[in-house]
């Protein structure tokens, strides 16, 4: 086996760091070092955060992974933020509510740009939750970007997700319509030291009881202050149970299998768009398309098919 | 394949005025790179720790208080001590200019005073970034 990848396996953390960048930059080696840490995946718990921007996902976080360490188990956080549409930077904030783990060697945060991904986690996601993994990460949480109300990608990946919500976003109204708050495996009002704090989660628990009507399982709404570590333990605890039902109805292969998935649909998109954008000889062809679609002598339907009729030759 | 530069950005020391940290964070931004932001009160240890796990190119620190020849070298030298040779450390704060080839002996390789426009340090990163 590649040095590389049998440090990962060894949990080095100069080498797990590198393989990211490798996956993040889609360089060709990463591939077959994906390979081989493969058969060494699958034991971690994945669990997704999302929430609107602010409403204390980094700082719970936090909270759960001191949680987690207490009980000895080994914890891997990803932590996304946008990039800009305009320059492809990012400014990665995350860390900044997670400095108690700085220097917790049982812990590892990597910071990740969307680069271009829409529904609310980076492209590369799935590979750095195989990596943190195989790196012996007992629990790995990802931590989407700030969140409106469609971005919902995270189910994909996680096998538990919490939708964090803080007093004071709106009526009962939201709370109904489609989208993130179709999604959580658990609420969590975050700031509930704040008012309105009944209201919302009154809000949130009428939701439940609409949606879990008849069901073997209710949401369970928690409430917690995660600057104060207020309600974490509880938390976990409620993460643990999830995971248990969900071996016990039989449906975490399931969700394992969404992700699996989710992970090869983009595995393949990647590389498709890397055959069509990255491939010199295409270049040409797809300015000319440009140029002919922007005087409306060509449709861009005709236009994509001369462009993949090119690649699937 | 895409490859974009990677910046920590961080205070060192016990100085909370990272107005200009914040500054530096976005024209870098709109440079294109990806600026991991660690924020404020940080050890020469956990700097280190971040730049490894983010596998940054380039770690920038700022500091006000005038503890940059304890501070900053403490940063470098626990790199060296880590076998971190490959990233760039550039440095940034009310530094006399005395200090300046003091701190590049260091492995502070770039060092920029008040008034300094962005496009320095950005262009100063872009040229001598080492991977």
């Amino acid at each position: 086996m590649n040095d590389l990848a049998s440090k990962v396996l060894k949990g080095d953390p100069r080498s797990i760091a590198r393989l990211i960048t490798l996956a993040e930059n889609n360089d060709p080696k990463a591939a077959k070092l994906m390979k081989n840490i493969y058969p060494f995946t699958g034991k971690a718990h994945v669990i997704g955060i999302t929430g609107v921007m602010g409403s204390g996902k980094s700082t719970l976080i936090c909270e759960l992974a001191r949680e987690y360490r207490k009980q000895g188990k080994k914890v891997g956080i990803i932590a996304i933020d946008p990039t800009s549409p305009f320059s492809g930077g990012a400014l990665l904030g995350d860390r900044v509510r997670m400095t108690d783990l700085a220097l917790d060697e049982g812990v590892f945060i990597r910071s990740m740009g969307t680069r271009g991904m829409l529904g609310g986690l980076a492209s590369a996601v799935y590979d750095v939750v195989e990596i943190l993994d195989a790196s012996g990460k007992d629990i790995v949480m990802v931590e989407t970007v700030g969140v409106g109300q469609a971005e919902v990608d995270v189910i994909k990946i996680a096998d538990t997700t919490l939708v964090v919500v803080v007093p004071g976003l709106g009526d009962s109204i939201q709370t109904l319509k489609a989208g993130i708050m179709e999604i959580a495996d658990i609420y969590v009002v975050n700031k509930a030291d704040r008012p309105g704090m009944e209201q919302t989660v009154a809000e949130v628990q009428s939701l439940v009881d609409i949606s879990c009507s008849g069901k073997d399982r209710k949401t369970p709404v928690l409430t917690t202050v995660a600057k104060e570590n207020k309600g974490t333990k509880e938390l976990v605890d409620e993460i643990n149970k999830h995971i248990l039902f969900l071996k016990k109805i039989k449906q975490f292969e399931d969700k394992r299998r969404l992700r699996y998935e989710a992970e090869l649909v983009e595995i393949i998109r990647k590389r498709l768009m890397n055959l069509i954008f990255d491939e010199k000889k295409l270049e040409d062809t797809i300015e000319r398309l440009l140029d002919q679609i922007s005087r409306k002598e060509v449709d861009p339907y005709t236009a994509a098919e001369e462009i993949l009729g090119k690649i699937l030759k | 394949m895409e490859r974009k530069i990677r910046v920590l950005v961080a205070k060192p020391g016990l100085d909370g005025h990272d107005r200009g940290a914040k500054i530096v964070a976005r024209a870098l931004r709109d440079a294109g790179m990806e600026v991991i932001y660690t924020g404020l009160h940080q050890t020469a240890e956990m700097i280190v720790e971040a730049a490894i796990q983010e596998d940054v190119d380039v770690v920038g620190l700022s500091l006000l208080s005038g503890a940059h020849m304890t501070l900053f070298v403490d940063v470098t030298r626990f790199m060296k001590k880590k076998g971190m040779t490959n990233v760039l450390v550039v440095g940034g704060g009310i530094i006399p200019k005395e200090d300046v080839p003091k701190l590049k002996k260091e492995g502070i390789c770039g060092v920029f005073g008040p008034g300094t426009p962005c496009e320095e340090i950005v262009d100063f990163i872009k040229k001598n970034v080492k991977k």
